[in-house]
């Protein structure tokens, strides 16, 4: 029987070994998505520049319903990866990912968000291009929409990067994800000068699902296990119950209930 | 005397300075421009504290630029305080910022008149903290929202930050959202926010409210942009162009309204307010 995790217990949890899992493939972009919805349609482009393929991004039906779902794939292969950047969306990935928020804003369709990655990509083309508005943007965006979304963090959450998908009315984490406002390494060569430091940063930083669960930074931890296929089968059943609640509410009372949501850090 | 003598320059017979000469101008007399390396003459910056070769604003503290700005000016939040303090060494830190800067965060929010007009007014300090994006800081920006949407006002607002602040981890990125959650607020509610962009303007700053503006503008060779420049050198090996941060690259690429000499902000942010006085019409 599935069931998502109630309580874990600081001590029992290692957080340089969450880090260390969080970034091991331990679920695909494309596996997940197959695993949430049937029919997967897949929408390419943002309509402005490009096609950012770390983002996978469309149409699918969630036990029947049709819903957008939007993830950032980290590439299965190694070309795969070196091509997404190991995850690292351009600012046309957040853009794409605007455009399908609307879309499914448009006609009603529930917004599933699946997210793992180290932050986004900090490139020459990335910064003309604008990283730091499309993300602003994709924040915005997120705070104006009619329709419920639900962000799944299932590998790495990176910073501004995976804030601009995880904007949403509830935040979900894989048990061996992270999310954090930049990685362990980075935070020790900050503050300490000294990037080896990064299991002692991993430990002080509040990154695993039960530090962030206790903060109300995220809603629900997902357990991990080797049959994927009845984890997927247990997140469809809370997704449509959580979907339905949402859409019963008056669409005003889901963005204030949104934004109510940040506000109270 | 030989006229074309190699000897017979100008910067080697007369104005050598030796380390005897230095040794005799107090320090802070003169001041490099940080843009473009001329020497200057500290009061040849004026009140304005501009370069007077390339305009360049020398980085102002939040209490300086409000009186140079602002009239009538009446502080929200002064006394906020929420406690985030528990990373070590983090108390030390902002109790040093809040003696060296007079004030309790990162920025200085309250309502004032710039060039006659009324707006709900933030300015960001990165003398204290870098600038930084504490939980202090994103609850003093969202008041300040909240404040002008309750009471109908436009929000002008000067950023200037080295990003998130560490010490508060996922809280920080937390500010990201709740502020751009009282800037969609703020936005349905027909009000205008105009944002001018300072020396520096990174990081989580970048990524939410610095660019979320009705209308950006930008003081000139203000270092913006959303990674840091090592980081980026350190992804694609190779060094950035000189001005490739700097808001004249921006404001080609398409990110800034106006770059505007700090001369003249006040007098071009009052008519874009005055502009945008008529109210919105309900569709």
């Amino acid at each position: 029987m599935f069931e998502f995790v109630k309580t874990i217990f600081k001590k029992d949890v290692n957080p340089a070994e969450v880090v260390k899992k969080s970034r091991e493939d331990r679920f695909l972009a494309r596996e997940l998505i197959n695993g949430l919805v049937s029919d997967f349609i897949e929408f390419h482009g943002d309509r402005l520049s490009a096609d950012d393929t770390s983002v996978i991004g469309g149409i699918g039906r969630l036990k029947g319903r049709p819903v957008t779902i939007i993830a950032i794939d980290k590439g299965v292969d190694i070309h795969d990866k070196l091509s997404k950047r190991n995850g690292s969306p351009q600012p046309w990935g957040y853009r794409k990912a605007q455009r399908l928020m609307k879309q499914a804003a448009k006609f009603n369709r529930p917004i599933i968000t699946l997210i793992n990655t180290p932050g986004a990509f900090p490139g020459m083309e990335a910064e003309a291009q604008g990283q730091g508005e499309a993300i602003a943007q994709s924040i915005l965006e997120s705070m104006k929409l009619t329709v419920p979304m639900i962000a799944i963090i299932y590998g790495e959450g990176g910073s501004g990067g995976a804030l601009a998908l995880a904007t949403a009315d509830q935040v979900w984490m894989f048990e061996n994800a992270t999310y954090s406002i930049l990685s362990p390494e980075g935070f020790a060569s900050i503050l300490w000068k000294d990037a080896k430091r990064s299991e002692e940063a991993a430990a002080i930083m509040g990154i695993t699902p039960a530090d962030l669960l206790e903060k109300h930074v995220i809603d629900q931890i997902i357990p991990e296990g080797r049959h994927h296929a009845k984890i997927f089968e247990g997140m469809q059943e809370k997704l449509v119950e959580e979907f339905d609640a949402m859409q019963a509410l008056p669409k005003r009372e889901l963005i204030e209930s949104r934004r109510a949501r940040y506000r109270a850090f | 005397m030989d006229l074309f003598s190699s000897d017979n320059k100008v910067d080697n017979n007369k104005f050598k300075v030796t380390d005897e000469v230095r040794d005799r101008i107090p320090d802070g007399l003169f001041l490099a421009c940080p843009y473009c390396g001329t020497q200057i003459y500290n009061k040849q910056l004026g009140d304005y504290r501009v370069c007077p070769n390339c305009n360049y604003g020398f980085r102002l503290q939040a209490r300086e630029r409000v009186a140079l700005f602002a009239t009538d000016f009446v502080e929200m939040n002064a006394d906020l305080t929420i406690d985030q303090t528990d990373f070590p060494g983090y108390q030390g830190k902002l109790d040093r910022a809040k003696k060296q800067t007079d004030m309790n965060e990162s920025v200085l929010t309250g309502t004032g008149k710039i060039d006659g007009q009324e707006v709900a007014l933030g300015i960001m300090d990165s003398y204290f903290m870098m600038g930084s994006l504490g939980s202090q800081t994103g609850e003093k920006i969202t008041r300040l929202f909240e404040h002008a949407t309750a009471h109908r006002l436009p929000v002008v607002l000067f950023t200037a930050s080295g990003g998130a602040r560490m010490q508060e981890g996922i809280n920080s990125l937390m500010q990201m959202a709740k502020i751009s959650g009282a800037v969609a607020a703020h936005q349905e509610a027909g009000l205008l926010y105009l944002v001018v962009l300072t020396d520096p303007t990174t990081g989580g700053v970048t990524a939410s409210f610095a660019m979320q503006g009705d209308v950006t503008l930008a003081e000139p060779h203000a270092l913006v942009g959303f990674a840091g420049a090592r980081v980026i050198e350190s992804t694609i090996h190779e060094k950035l162009p000189k001005d490739f941060q700097r808001v004249e690259t921006l404001l080609e690429n398409g990110f800034v309204d106006k770059i505007v000499p700090r001369q003249e902000l006040a007098g071009i942010i009052g008519q874009i307010v005055a502009m945008h006085q008529q109210e919105v019409a309900d569709v």
